[in-house]
């Protein structure tokens, strides 16, 4: 038996790029490349030559001119003399916040779900079932419609609440639903509250060191500390101490009707409200589905083996079953994030000022600069998906299974 | 991916090849058709009647161009457009023409580049609340919520109108008429304005019509009217002496109901330009010599397509007002057929 030799070096000819194998796969790329790059030149060409015949030009001077136009939910400083640019910001704003709301109660919806539907509760597993087939099987598109106009058609308008004879009243004379909104009371933030409040981020820290001091002490000497009673003191008391030694400094600013809307307080937004729940109820399905198949690939054995143990069915599920879930149920999770994120842009179907809206929507309308406005669109939701994907990847590997 | 994003890429390099070539005339007499855009529904100015069929105001201006280009005023595909996407549609060439209560403004015509034919409306903006508001006048609206659709000039003037009253409001962009009077109706918002025809048009169609009223304020200029494509004279000729034509013939007193008579050949030798039995007027348009008799039999006259869809006698109710003819003390004022 021979053994194999090298090829002779140094004896390449031409014709071998495309008759040896090792050098025809890289041939096939480089073609494949020249003609897609080709392509592209020849379309982006053509996509010029004919705006300038139509005498149209790419040009982005309209983001410094004034918006002209109003928007209802501001998280910056904005009027109707501020730029198309910072009208954009805006939008990425209230996009930011509808993602970021979203995501957080789908996440809740989708946890709370899939493990009810893994429950030994007939009726409960079954109801989880409902949900999320129905959620999951209806476009989202219909939910955000269905919700918000069940909003404006069920809640009452601001009109209602007043005069003698009104027809509906604001619970505890500090939270008002209307068709409009919901107006919560608002924090007053008098003088020394400021020490109220590093009281209490102080006992937050509080409580995570008391965690894993009990942690710690467990894992050295086997004692259990209580954590669940001590921790809620931690927290709360210190706080309330405080409010009251510093003479009540924090008080509550309650909404009231004044001419055709409540004024004072805080107020969400109908439109947020609609898109916020609707995204998060149709995301929460998929998700749920995603933990339930993350829960079911870890084998029974674990469990098994757990209880063989003596560990209660919590403390299975908390310590054994869901760390090794999370490996299953994260890389999806991914996924759904970034469909909240995209999704967001159908908020323009209930008025909510995102930057879809703003930005794609009458800044693109007024000026007219549709390829440059969807250009920066495209740009933005790029920007953003990615981001979102490198921090959930960043996390993923993190938990993921250490191979030591 | 990369495919869909190449064909899409395709698509717009192909969109706009397609739309550099002028020749939209013969591009509809090619096609048989003419594709007119719309709105989603106004009562009144263009939505589709019990049998289907699109009528008003402003679909008559359509069926009158499909009439003389094609001499079959049924020859119009319509394409429902919102605020938001009239002017795409137009640009891409969807759609030959656009004849949706759109406002001829500076910026529309030099910089989106759009010929605005004419006037069919003169309009102005107003302001609709419900009458147990109390609200008399639209500077008592400080602090109210108010409904507009967006993309469309109303959204503007709004923005100028309370910021130069020194009034706060709290705007609610909404996408097409029959959305806004849904919330309207709910009571999601206080107000809602867009132009003042347009609230006569949507009044007329709630349950009780009588419970809303429309503030005396006008807060800006709207002249309404056909638009075309810059680049393409040609055709905009053929639109602009459409509309001409039909403002003419009311102010000649040609009629649907006199115009056989007529276009067999009068002593007014404008009525006989008009109606093609006198001079070439429809071969320098590039269409037949009766193009005039055809547009104006498509549904009457301008009085009388006002009359029928927006007009006294209709739900709606609108006055003549700015849009009589220049000889009874409006601004309606063709140029000569000659
Ligand atoms: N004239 C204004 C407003 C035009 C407009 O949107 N009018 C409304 C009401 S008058 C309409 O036609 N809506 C019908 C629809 O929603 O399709 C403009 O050109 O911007």
């Amino acid at each position: 038996m021979t053994t194999i030799t090298d090829p002779p070096q140094g004896s390449f000819r031409l014709s071998m790029l495309l008759s040896d194998t090792r050098y025809r796969s890289l041939t096939l790329q480089a073609i494949a490349a020249i003609c897609l790059a080709l392509a592209i030149w020849y379309l982006g060409n053509n996509v010029a030559k004919n705006l300038a015949k139509l005498g149209l030009n790419i040009d982005f001077g309209f983001l410094g001119v004034p918006a002209g136009y109003d928007i209802n939910q501001r998280l910056i400083e904005y009027t109707s003399q501020s730029t198309n640019l910072r009208a954009a910001f805006v939008g990425i704003l209230n996009t930011l916040l509808v993602a970021f709301l979203a995501c957080t109660l789908a996440t809740i919806f989708g946890v709370l779900a899939g493990v009810l539907r893994l429950s030994n509760n007939w009726i409960v597993s079954k109801l989880m079932a409902v949900y999320v087939e129905l959620f999951r099987n209806i476009p989202v598109l219909i939910w955000i419609v269905i919700i918000f106009t069940i909003m404006t058609a069920v809640l009452p308008g601001p009109r209602a609440f007043r005069g003698d004879e009104a027809t509906a009243s604001m619970l505890f004379d500090a939270f008002a639903f209307t068709n409009r909104g919901i107006y919560l009371p608002a924090p007053v933030w008098g003088a020394g509250s400021m020490v109220v409040v590093v009281t209490f981020l102080l006992s937050i820290v509080g409580v995570i060191g008391y965690r894993r001091y009990a942690t710690k002490l467990l894992y050295d000497t086997g004692r259990m500390l209580p954590t669940f009673l001590p921790s809620l003191a931690i927290f709360f008391l210190p706080t309330i101490l405080m409010f009251f030694i510093m003479g009540m400094p924090i008080g509550l600013e309650y909404p009231e009707l004044k001419g055709f809307n409540f004024k004072g307080g805080i107020k969400i937004g109908g439109p947020l409200i609609a898109i916020w729940f609707a995204l998060s109820i149709y995301t929460g399905a998929f998700i749920a589905e995603n933990v339930r198949a993350g829960i079911q690939a870890v084998s029974k054995g674990q469990t098994e083996a757990a209880a063989a143990l003596g560990l209660r069915s919590g403390r299975i599920m908390s310590l054994v079953v869901l760390p090794q879930a999370l490996r299953v149920i994260i890389p999806p999770l991914i996924s759904n994030y970034l469909n909240i994120t995209k999704n967001s842009s159908l908020a323009i179907l209930v008025g909510y000022a995102d930057v879809t809206a703003t930005l794609g929507g009458i800044t693109l309308n007024q000026t007219g600069r549709a390829i440059e406005c969807v250009l920066l669109l495209m740009l933005f939701y790029l920007v953003i998906s990615l981001s979102i994907s490198a921090v959930i990847n960043v996390y993923n590997n993190a938990i993921k299974l250490k191979e030591r | 991916m990369k495919k869909t994003v190449f064909l899409g890429a395709l698509t717009v390099a192909g969109l706009a090849a397609g739309v550099a070539a002028a020749g939209t005339l013969d591009d509809v007499k090619a096609r048989g058709k003419l594709n007119c855009g719309v709105t989603t529904g106004l009562v009144g100015f263009a939505a589709p009647d019990a049998n289907g069929e699109w009528a008003g105001f402003d679909v008559s201006i359509c069926r009158a161009v499909a009439a003389a280009v094609l001499g079959d005023p049924s020859a119009v595909e319509f394409v429902p457009t919102t605020g938001k996407t009239r002017f795409t549609a137009l640009a891409s060439g969807e759609i030959d023409m656009l004849a949706r209560n759109t406002t001829w403004t500076f910026s529309r015509d030099v910089d989106l580049k759009f010929t605005f034919v004419g006037v069919n409306y003169y309009d102005g903006q107003g302001f609709m609340v419900p009458k147990d508001l109390g609200v008399s006048s639209a500077k008592e609206l400080d602090g109210a919520t108010v409904c507009i659709q967006t993309g469309t000039t109303t959204e503007l003037n709004l923005a100028d109108f309370f910021r130069s009253n020194n009034i706060s409001y709290e705007p609610v962009p909404i996408e097409t008429n029959a959305e806004a009077q849904q919330q309207y109706l709910a009571g999601a918002c206080d107000v809602y304005t867009t132009d003042a025809s347009g609230l006569a048009a949507t009044r007329a169609t709630f349950e009780a019509p009588a419970d809303h009223v429309l503030l005396p304020e006008i807060i800006s200029k709207e002249p309404l009217g056909p638009l075309v494509r810059h680049g393409d004279n040609e055709w905009g000729d053929v639109v602009r002496w459409t509309l001409n034509a039909m403002v003419t013939a009311e102010e000649l007193g040609v009629t649907s109901a006199n115009i056989a008579e007529m276009s067999a050949g009068t002593d007014n030798p404008e009525i006989n330009r008009l109606l093609g039995t006198e001079g070439t007027l429809g071969e320098m348009l590039g269409l037949s010599a009766d193009w005039g008799k055809n547009a104006i039999m498509a549904g009457g006259n301008y009085g009388e397509v006002f009359a029928k869809n927006i007009g006294e006698e209709t739900p709606i109710g609108l006055a003549r007002g700015l849009n009589a003819q220049w000889t009874n003390g409006g601004l309606l004022y063709s140029p000569p057929f000659r």
